[in-house]
């Protein structure tokens, strides 16, 4: 009798359980470990986790050898493609890093209001006031406290070009927008192909070069006031200054006229790696082309562009223009490095890292730069670096962080790009943005 | 346990495979002693629990290096022990027995199943901080915004097609091959996609559809024979809504092996006589396949069906992999796992929950079909 209880009761229990299994998967504690409390204890190794990998981790590690044997530090560094997905995993998990390496101020900021990230030390806090401008220390902090301080920065924005060809078709460097679209005219008119090219894909992160013309655009155009309430939504991406930049990156990314040189139609934007209009830039098929800083490594690459940068070389790059003559506002992008534990090593590798010592020890290696004041630029490995250091340096220059950097997470690296993909595949504009709009956290 | 992992992760990488696989075995035969052996009554079970009184209270000691924890355990355990013994002699399936030892699942099922499904229900009426109550608002911002009505309907999309679809490839292919020369080898050949992992399968099937410009060399295979046929290249995977679709096609090619391996067996189940005498009726084939056949393996279609639903309803790796979400590929499970990796633990629960709602009627046909099948025999 009991048994046969037992076996009337058990369909409900089993479809509880089979049904809460599909639930299981997503359940987290939102009760963090960790946070401003004290965290790590000193036990001489100081781990670091980010998303510089290959090559150039071993040239952070290089970086910092000679400091670690003088203070008795070993750093563990770690790295990871996934890492924007992992930190906040690991985070909410209990398992943070003792030190992470954001490649997103929105992201560091997503974690300190959680409070995962220890407030900057003293030190940290000095060297930041000391080595860098206030809108960089902006980067670091999250209502009014100071949580971490750069590390690296790229100056993005910078159109590729080839100098020979510029002068075979008799065009120079252009000053405004509309002399950009202009040239652009032009080299149509006299090769009879589409004059840029442009990848924007990248795996699951697809969509993000996109993104950087946007902001450029939007810089540019409503300028600095606009894009700070843009990035802090206190106004939406609906609003007529986002549109109209969107307007204004669509002459060129949607024209069919103009795109996408080397690779095929405007649609051919989004199946394109990012790396790749570096071999069209080497072969001359591709006239124009739009990225940071850091691309020059992909034209140097014999296996993918083989071409040289420099100014009298096979390509170099000019600034994208303002929209009136003499603009100086540029869009970049840098690491900022926050704090899980605050034990005395994690401190100190925190200190070091943050100093200017560490910015021309890394930058002498070659390939990146920094924005600490106390930077050489003699140091710069590369003509291009030389100049994006000078740019950074320039009291002049209105400098902002890449702003899908400093959104949260769920739009800066999540409907912003797959918005930009939608909106190359010829959904409408007003519906990509309101799209954008709606994903936004709700607090 | 993390002490056992950093020791483990010294050693050299070969000596680490067997010992990872010892003590997953100790685990499992832990579990089946509990589940299968200890129950019984008889000397041999008497002796194993009388061990089992001596070397638990042993780890404890070794663990905490308390005598006193180690004693208290050697009590609770000597007692438990005796009492199952002196009650394993009125038989199995006494009440008593049942709760003794259905007890660590159910305690298990309890913290890994139960817990958070309450929880997680609560947290989808409750803000990204969990801090305050914020009502249907979660569930209002899926229903009201493109992403995620998209994203509700694909993957109805999914649970509409995948089943159906596999399950008439795998009862076709089952049936064509029945008692067919080579049986065996048409059988591997369906069946070895379900060996491969969901995002090694994407990965394959992310460069059948890769596309190259028109004139390019196509590495694509899809692509390569749409250029043969002297067709221009098209980026499957980025044309909505047809691009669900061909994501879909993974999961198909992954399934139809396991509808195709339980339908063969059921088939195999329906008795000979029954065909003959249908055969002798005057029926054809066809007619034989509808009437005898089908009502034959009806509950073996009921379990494909819906397993490969509950598989489809929660499809995330395919999604993941191939598209990440983008062109309006996205479906509940990749957008439960973007929203909550974003610190949106409330949407995040809220789909979990869309999603469990969806999963529930699937489930409750199931386990009634299975009541129906018990009351019969």
């Amino acid at each position: 009798m009991i048994s046969h209880n037992f076996r009337r009761a058990l369909v409900p229990i089993a479809t509880l359980g089979v049904a809460s299994m599909v639930l299981t998967g997503c359940a987290s504690g939102t009760s963090g470990t960790g946070g401003p409390g004290d965290a790590g204890e000193a036990d001489g190794v100081v781990t670091i986790y980010g998303t510089i990998a290959d090559t150039e981790a071993e040239l952070l590690e290089e970086s910092w050898a000679d400091w670690e044997e003088a203070n008795d530090i070993d750093i563990q560094y770690e790295s990871s493609k996934e890492f924007e997905a992992q930190i906040s995993i690991r985070a909410q998990g209990g398992n943070a890093p003792d030190i992470a390496i954001f490649p997103q101020p929105g992201l560091l900021g997503d974690l300190a209001s959680r409070d995962y990230i220890q407030p900057a030390p003293e030190g940290v806090a000095a060297n930041v006031a000391e080595y860098w401008s206030e809108d960089w220390a902006a980067y670091g902090t999250t209502g009014d406290t100071l949580y971490g301080a750069p590390l690296m920065a790229s100056v993005k924005g910078f159109v590729w070009y080839s100098p020979s060809q510029f002068a075979e078709w008799g065009v120079d460097v252009p000053e405004t927008w509309d002399d950009l679209l202009a040239l652009t005219q032009t080299i149509a008119d006299e090769t009879g192909t589409a004059p840029w090219c442009a990848g924007f894909g990248s795996d699951a992160a697809t969509g993000w070069p996109g993104t950087d013309w946007v902001e450029d655009l939007v810089l540019r155009e409503a300028g600095a006031d606009t894009y700070d309430k843009w990035v802090s939504h206190e106004i939406p991406f609906s609003d007529p200054a986002i549109v109209s930049a969107f307007d204004s990156v669509g002459d060129i990314l949607l024209n069919p006229d103009f795109v996408n040189a080397g690779f095929g139609d405007v649609k051919s934007i989004n199946s394109t790696p990012f790396g790749d209009p570096a071999r069209a830039l080497g072969d001359g098929t591709c006239a124009l082309h739009h990225q940071a800083s850091f691309f020059d490594g992909f034209i140097q690459d014999p296996k993918n562009g083989n071409a040289t940068v420099g100014p009298d070389a096979d390509i170099w790059a000019f600034v994208t223009p303002s929209v009136e003559a003499g603009g100086n506002a540029v869009t970049g992008g840098g690491e900022i490095v926050g704090a899980f534990s605050n034990d005395e090593e994690t401190i100190a590798v925190q200190e070091y890292l943050s100093s200017a010592e560490w910015a021309n020890s890394r930058v002498a290696l070659g390939g990146v730069i920094s924005a600490n004041n106390g930077l050489d630029p003699a140091n710069a490995s590369s003509p291009i670096l030389q100049q994006a250091i000078e740019i950074l340096q320039n009291p002049d220059t209105t400098f902002r962080f890449d702003a899908s950097d400093l959104m949260p997470g769920v739009v800066g690296a999540g409907s912003f790009w797959t918005g930009m993909v939608d909106w190359v595949n010829g959904k409408s504009t007003e519906e990509v943005l309101s799209t954008i709009d709606a994903s936004w956290p709700s607090e | 346990m993390s002490a056992f992992l950093s020791w483990i992760a010294t050693l050299p990488s070969l000596a680490q495979i067997p010992l990872v696989l010892l003590a997953f075995f100790a685990v499992i035969a832990l579990l089946i002693f509990f589940i299968e052996i200890a129950p019984r009554s008889g000397r041999k079970y008497t002796i194993i629990r009388a061990a089992a009184c001596v070397l638990f209270p042993a780890l404890i000691f070794l663990a905490l290096g308390s005598v006193l924890w180690a004693a208290a355990a050697a009590a609770v355990f000597g007692g438990l022990f005796f009492l199952l013994d002196y009650r394993s002699k009125q038989g199995a399936g006494y009440l008593f027995q049942l709760v003794g030892f259905m007890s660590p699942a159910v305690f298990l099922l309890a913290i890994g199943l139960i817990y958070p499904t309450i929880q997680t229900t609560i947290q989808a009426f409750m803000n990204s901080r969990g801090t305050r109550f914020v009502g249907l608002e979660n569930f209002i911002w899926i229903f009201t915004q493109d992403t995620g009505i998209r994203t509700v309907l694909n993957t109805v999309v999914w649970v509409l097609i995948v089943p159906t679809v596999s399950t008439i490839f795998g009862l076709a292919y089952a049936v064509f091959i029945d008692k067919s020369r080579g049986e065996k080898i048409f059988k591997i050949l369906v069946f070895m996609p379900m060996a491969i992992s969901f995002v090694g399968a994407s990965i394959i099937w992310r460069f059948v559809y890769a596309v190259r410009p028109e004139g390019q060399e196509q590495i694509g295979l899809l692509n390569q024979i749409v250029v043969w046929m002297g067709g221009q290249p098209v980026d499957w995977i980025s044309n909505s809504p047809w691009n669900t679709f061909f994501l879909i096609v993974v999961l198909i090619w992954i399934q139809t092996g396991f509808a195709m391996v339980i339908l063969s067996a059921a088939i195999k189940g329906v008795p000979a006589e029954q065909l003959e005498a249908a055969e002798l009726d005057g029926t054809n084939a066809w007619q034989r396949f509808i009437n005898v056949t089908v009502p034959g393996i009806r509950s073996s279609l009921v379990v494909v069906l819906t397993t490969i639903s509950i598989a489809s309803l929660k499809v995330f790796d395919i999604v993941r992999t191939m598209t990440a979400g983008a062109n309006e590929t996205s479906v509940i499970a990749n957008e439960m796992y973007s929203q909550w990796q974003g610190f949106e633990v409330g949407r995040s629960a809220a789909f979990a929950v869309v999603l469990f709602v969806m999963v529930l009627p699937i489930v409750v046909y199931n386990a009634r079909q299975i009541a129906k099948q018990r009351e019969i025999r």
